[in-house]
């Protein structure tokens, strides 16, 4: 454990305090928890700041904070297309467009909208493949905080548990489970909700003196590109391409990224950022959780504000990290990990340098803050998508409100010990889950054809979203099957369909996922245009007010001036994402 | 849902801050940034956490008295 840190006595006292106010937020929630929508829909009570930070913070989990800053190492700047490009229109269209037929259908999640727009098929195929998502994605997150801080924490041992000899990782995981499984079992999704506002602060506060100091020390800004001009020309590329977010965007071979413009605006730009935001239950129950139209249609742009900066916490180390490894006079090195640097290590390896006693205990908890949240908003979108759409349709659909809050609370259980289970998955079959995360994009790629459709074409039938659904993500394995990107070394990465000799090769496995997503979305909405016109609407214009925009009365609220509506606040998040956009273009 | 979040991140924030900033200046020089910045991070970082905790109370009391007249 050569990378484990130095702790003393205020660093696990730091630990110790965050946890025990997660818990007591939880205990503090669960007099409140009298009825199923309480539990599973915060009772659809919460202020649009708390539901924002919310939206933002569920999303901020393991992947984001030490994949992020891994990405930062390894592309640069061009990383914060995530962000910005990939983020920001999409929270923007959801706040304005789609939010009033979420919020104002009464629907409690995204796969009963599917239901009540189309039918029953369409629900119950995006309601099971979603549920499987978020026990994977928790599993996952429970693994990477174990293995995490397995490799930090200094602490060598063995426990004998009804002769399983537990190794720190196992502790570790059953800590974490257990604490996730506590908070969200008395308080449910408003406890959920709570602890990521909380856990939000704390990643801020945990971060920013990091990315202070480790920039003051490489010179600043200047300093800082400087470097990292040498590592682009180390790399074959222009000075810049390091620093710059669109300039070298032209071509595919002229970005660290590997991708074209057209690629990257139409791939990542349209359709995974708006599949992702526009239809994913896991940050779409954060503003369903808000307590009237306006909070829940302010609950993205709220959190657009953060997002939009976040690439200075996340994104920012890793490219000094990178720097600093290429700068002979710093004593600062990324570790090995075969023929490249380990860019999972960034974080970690930042912290140990730069934050000494004290601040190391707040730096580790903002660490396990941001994979708990990852874990506890999986966990609680599972809950609800389980007992509304699973459990309620499907197994027992006549039980009281206490019922179904029972259920929603059991559940809590399974999903946490089915999250474990993934989580040991993942540690002894690490291609199966690459290959589960392959399927899960198979099955996101064409989604947002199918809510565009449904929500801006009043035609659109039932059978036609089902259908549109399927091909788009049987078009989208099969694109996979027949390409690869440079490089690819395991038929996990694509050509599986030709023996490993793709008819084409993409210059970055980046490119082949974003093009995955352009065929996947593009021929789900051709072919449910094609299905719908031949195929009979059963739903009636009575059934589809509310869930379709030329059925549904436009929002006019007088009492609100326009600088205080949500529309004045999109401007504002739009003006400044164009304005950071031109300062790193 | 009855409980306003800002009390528990004001209080975590205060005692939190309030103990980097004892510890940080109990330990100068030991908790020193040890490279070439001369500051004190652990003393600098914990007065910013404490006054924003502090902030976070202030809003919280502010909101709980104006929900107070308004109940008047």
């Amino acid at each position: 454990m050569e990378n484990s840190f130095m702790l003393g006595w205020i660093d696990y006292t730091i630990i110790i305090i965050y946890f025990a106010f997660v818990l007591g937020i939880g205990w503090a929630l669960k007099k409140f928890m009298k009825s199923s929508k309480a539990f599973l829909e915060a009772g659809r009570s919460l202020p649009a700041w708390v539901t924002g930070l919310a939206f933002i913070s569920a999303n901020l989990g393991a992947l984001e904070v030490i994949g992020m800053a891994a990405s930062g190492a390894k592309y640069g700047a061009t990383t914060i297309h995530f962000y910005w490009l990939g983020a920001i229109p999409a929270m923007i269209f959801l706040a304005i467009f789609m939010m009033p037929f979420y919020y104002g259908s009464k629907a409690r999640s995204v796969p009963e909208y599917l239901k009540l727009r189309f039918d029953e098929k369409t629900r119950g195929f995006n309601a099971f493949s979603f549920a499987l998502m978020t026990i994977f994605a928790s599993g996952i997150s429970m693994y990477a905080l174990a293995l995490l801080a397995q490799t930090i924490l200094p602490f060598h041992f063995t426990v004998n548990v009804l002769g399983w000899h537990m190794t720190p990782f196992d502790v570790y995981l059953f800590i974490s489970a257990f604490i996730v499984l506590l908070y969200t079992y008395l308080g449910g999704l408003s406890s959920a909700i709570y602890n990521e506002v909380l856990q939000f602060f704390l990643i801020v506060m945990g971060f920013t003196p990091l990315v202070i100091l480790a920039l003051i020390h490489i010179g600043g800004w200047e300093g800082l590109k400087t470097q990292l001009d040498v590592v682009a020309t180390s790399n074959g590329f222009q000075p810049g391409a390091w620093t710059h977010t669109w300039k070298y965007m032209g071509h595919a071979a002229t970005n660290p990224m590997g991708v074209e413009w057209f690629g990257l605006i139409m791939g990542l730009g349209f359709v995974l950022s708006f599949g992702y935001w526009g239809t994913n239950f896991l940050v779409v129950q954060r503003a369903m959780a808000a307590g009237d139209m306006t909070a829940a249609r302010k609950t993205p742009l709220i959190g657009a504000i953060p997002k939009m900066f976040i690439p200075f916490l996340v994104i920012l180390p890793g490219m000094i990290a990178i720097a600093m490894t290429m700068d002979p006079s710093i004593d600062f090195s990324l570790p090995m990990k075969g023929n490249s640097y380990n860019y999972d290590t960034v974080i970690p390896m930042l912290l140990k340098s730069y934050y000494p006693i004290g601040l190391l205990g707040l730096g580790i908890t903002a660490l396990f803050a941001s994979f708990m949240s990852g874990m506890a908003g999986n966990v609680t979108a599972f809950n609800t998508v389980w007992t509304y759409d699973i459990y309620q349709s499907y197994i027992y659909s006549k039980g009281s409100d206490k019922h179904y809050l029972k259920v929603g609370q059991w559940t809590t259980v399974v999903g946490v010990l089915l999250s474990i289970l993934t989580a040991y998955v993942a540690r002894v079959f690490n291609n199966v889950m690459d290959f589960l995360q392959l399927i899960f994009a198979f099955i996101n790629a064409p989604l947002f054809a199918t809510f565009l459709l449904g929500m801006f074409w009043k035609r659109t039938t039932g059978h036609a979203a089902f259908y549109g659904l399927l091909s788009g993500t049987f078009i989208a394995a099969i694109h996979h099957g027949l390409t690869q990107p440079a490089g690819a070394t395991s038929l996990v990465k694509g050509g599986w369909l030709v023996g490993g000799h793709p008819i084409h090769v993409y210059p970055s496995e980046m490119a082949q996922n974003f093009w995955t997503a352009i065929f996947a979305f593009s021929l789900a909405l051709i072919l449910t245009v094609i299905i719908t016109l031949m195929t009979k609407q059963k739903k009636s214009e009575e059934e589809l007010k509310g869930l379709v925009y030329s059925l549904t009365p436009r929002i006019v609220n007088k009492d609100v001036p326009f600088v205080r509506s949500p529309e004045f606040l999109a401007i504002c998040v739009g003006a400044v994402a164009i304005v950071l956009t031109i300062i790193f273009w | 849902m009855g409980l306003d979040i800002k009390i528990p991140i004001g209080m975590l924030f205060s005692i939190l801050g309030l103990l980097l900033t004892i510890y940080g200046a109990a330990t100068n020089g030991e908790a020193m940034y040890h490279r070439s910045l001369d500051v004190n991070i652990n003393l600098w970082t914990g007065l910013f956490m404490l006054a924003f905790g502090l902030f976070m109370l202030l809003l919280a009391w502010l909101d709980k008295r104006k929900e107070n007249k308004s109940t008047e």
